[in-house]
């Protein structure tokens, strides 16, 4: 069976961003960038459902600028065989990923398709859910255990409260919550093998997307500041002050 | 265009979350947008509609009413509200794990785009929501003709759940998608309040260095206080407390009245998740701790002496 894993390049899940003075955005001008931690625990789980033998190939999709070329050659050191960039300069919102992943599902017929949940940069946690509608398919959202057996997909979802379980029928969509798995650390024997697996590039054009935003970023501000308060020196003082100050207990 | 709620329930009772999402869609309707209706898609959940027809300023309930209804997949859900969705201009959900899941298909389905987390209405078409773990506030502007919007819950206050006398009409239910089948749940049974839903929380961090220890330090304190439990990431990653306790970016965004965090340094991630807390009292030993730099109240202490001070102070 095949797998498609997509992949975003973000800023850096240690890097805290700083809003642009203009307020068209945030800098991300020499800024580190990685690839989105979600999507390093989609193609973790897609290397361990290769390794358990259940999975026969991995094709890691990356939408966006040239430099995701980075991204994908990071997939292809944790373990995807083969990489394709949908290459595009322009915005890309979660509705148009979707379509081009969906038109990629449709070129490449993977039964499965694990995709992070959330990216940590627009916060939006959408593309998984599109591309199933899109192309019809079940989903299995914040997975935090996939099994693979006789066409199905058993998914142990994260939700309020506790954790539910849905079968799936293949192909269908997956996507990972944070305790599906530990990624591995890449290697740098694998870091060197990955630059000689392959690597497509396409345009959106050349998947019949149109990838025009439908949301216009108005203005980018920096959240309302919340300042420091006092230091207390002992426990009952803490009480007195949450007592006859804040009056919250 | 009238606007359309997604209500979230347990097919008996209203969960709290539709009614800050109810408040989200009156703040719509001020800005030209039409009634709010409200979607109660289940089984056997005429009760949740009476609950729903019973909160103020909703003008009509949909009742769709059968058993593939019954455990809310979202390929059923979500097709669900597709077949009344062209009445609508607006369509909310709330942003939680349910809301999430099935916002998103619909949006898709509808070939429109999503507006995730919406914290305040500027305008009709007009949000802004968090990105970047909430380091900056985006204002947004949809496009599409309708708009789907998951809705932040920490930025509505609950709209009254008595006083309004709506109509509750019967929708056709949708046939079964097929596509997935439910197996089973654990839901944790709670003796205390819902995390999201609390008015205090007390939430551990890594320093309380193990399961057993970060329930006897902490629930004897949140069992003082009424309080819900939360955790950091480090926590849960560790094991010292349940997945779905994870307070943050990728957790749970909470607001509370009161918010401890105990022996947690306070990651940008973790503040994402209660920063909108109204009271924050920090228990760090590490004075360098950048929770300190949100807290009310920071207390320097090792967490195993001051907490259960704190508790028999109470």
């Amino acid at each position: 069976m095949k797998v498609l894993v997509p992949v975003k390049r973000v800023v850096d899940y240690n890097v805290k961003v700083r809003v642009k003075s203009d307020g068209t955005g945030v800098d991300i001008a020499n800024v580190k960038m990685s690839m989105n931690p979600f999507d390093e625990i989609a193609v973790e789980e897609a290397v361990r459902l290769k390794e358990k033998g259940v999975v026969t190939e991995i094709v890691a999709v990356s939408c966006g600028v040239t430099q995701c070329q980075e991204t994908l050659r990071t997939a292809m050191a944790i373990g995807a065989d083969r990489a394709i960039l949908v290459e595009c300069a322009d915005e890309l919102q979660p509705l148009a990923v979707a379509k081009l992943l969906k038109a990629l599902f449709v070129k490449e017929q993977p039964g499965l398709m694990i995709v992070g949940k959330q990216a940590i940069d627009d916060d939006c946690n959408q593309t998984g859910q599109m591309l199933a509608a899109l192309a019809g398919l079940p989903q299995g959202t914040f997975a935090s255990k996939v099994e693979i057996a006789d066409g199905q997909a058993t998914v142990t979802r994260e939700v309020d409260g506790g954790v539910e379980t849905v079968r799936l029928k293949l192909p269908a969509v997956v996507t990972t919550d944070l305790r599906l798995n530990e990624p591995r650390y890449v290697t740098l024997p694998n870091i060197m093998k990955a630059k000689k697996k392959p690597l497509e590039v396409l345009k959106p054009a050349d998947l019949g997307v149109d990838v025009t935003p439908r949301i216009k970023t108005l203005k980018v501000v920096e959240p309302p500041k919340r300042g420091a308060g006092v230091k207390v020196p002992d426990v009952a003082t803490l009480v007195a002050k949450l007592k006859n100050e804040a009056k919250v207990i | 265009m009238p606007i359309l709620v997604i209500a979230e329930h347990d097919h008996g009772t209203l969960k709290g979350a539709t009614l800050n999402t109810i408040t989200a869609a009156l703040d719509i309707a001020k800005f030209g947008g039409g009634e709010v209706h409200v979607l109660v898609a289940g089984s056997g959940a005429a009760g949740a509609a009476q609950a729903a027809a019973q909160v103020a300023g909703v003008a009509k309930v949909l009742l769709a009413d059968a058993p593939d209804l019954a455990e809310q997949l979202g390929e059923n859900v979500a097709a669900q509200v597709m077949a009344i969705a062209s009445n609508y201009g607006h369509l909310l959900f709330p942003a939680t794990a349910h809301g999430k899941n099935v916002a998103p298909r619909v949006a898709a389905l509808l070939d429109v785009a999503q507006v995730s987390d919406a914290m305040k209405v500027i305008g009709a078409d007009t949000f802004e929501r968090p990105i970047y773990a909430g380091n900056a506030i985006a204002t947004v502007q949809s496009l599409d003709a309708i708009k789907v919007i998951t809705v932040r819950t920490t930025g509505f206050d609950a709209a009254p759940a008595t006083g309004g006398s709506a109509a509750v009409e019967n929708l056709a239910a949708v046939a079964d998608s097929g596509l997935s089948v439910f197996l089973g749940s654990e839901i944790a049974k709670l003796d205390r309040p819902e995390l999201t839903a609390a008015k205090v929380i007390v939430s551990g961090g890594r320093a309380l260095g193990s399961n057993d220890k970060f329930n006897a330090v902490l629930m004897p304190l949140a069992d003082k206080l009424g309080a819900a439990l939360g955790a950091s990431r480090a926590a849960v990653d560790a094991g010292y407390a349940p997945n779905d306790w994870q307070v943050g970016q990728t957790g749970k965004i909470v607001a509370p009245q009161l918010y401890f965090a105990v022996g947690i340094s306070g990651a940008i991630q973790h503040l994402a998740g209660m920063k909108d807390s109204k009271v924050i009292v920090a228990i760090n030993k590490d004075p360098e701790a950048p929770i300190f730099s949100v807290a009310d109240y920071g207390l320097e202490a090792d967490l195993f002496v001051a907490v259960p001070e704190l508790t028999s102070s109470l």
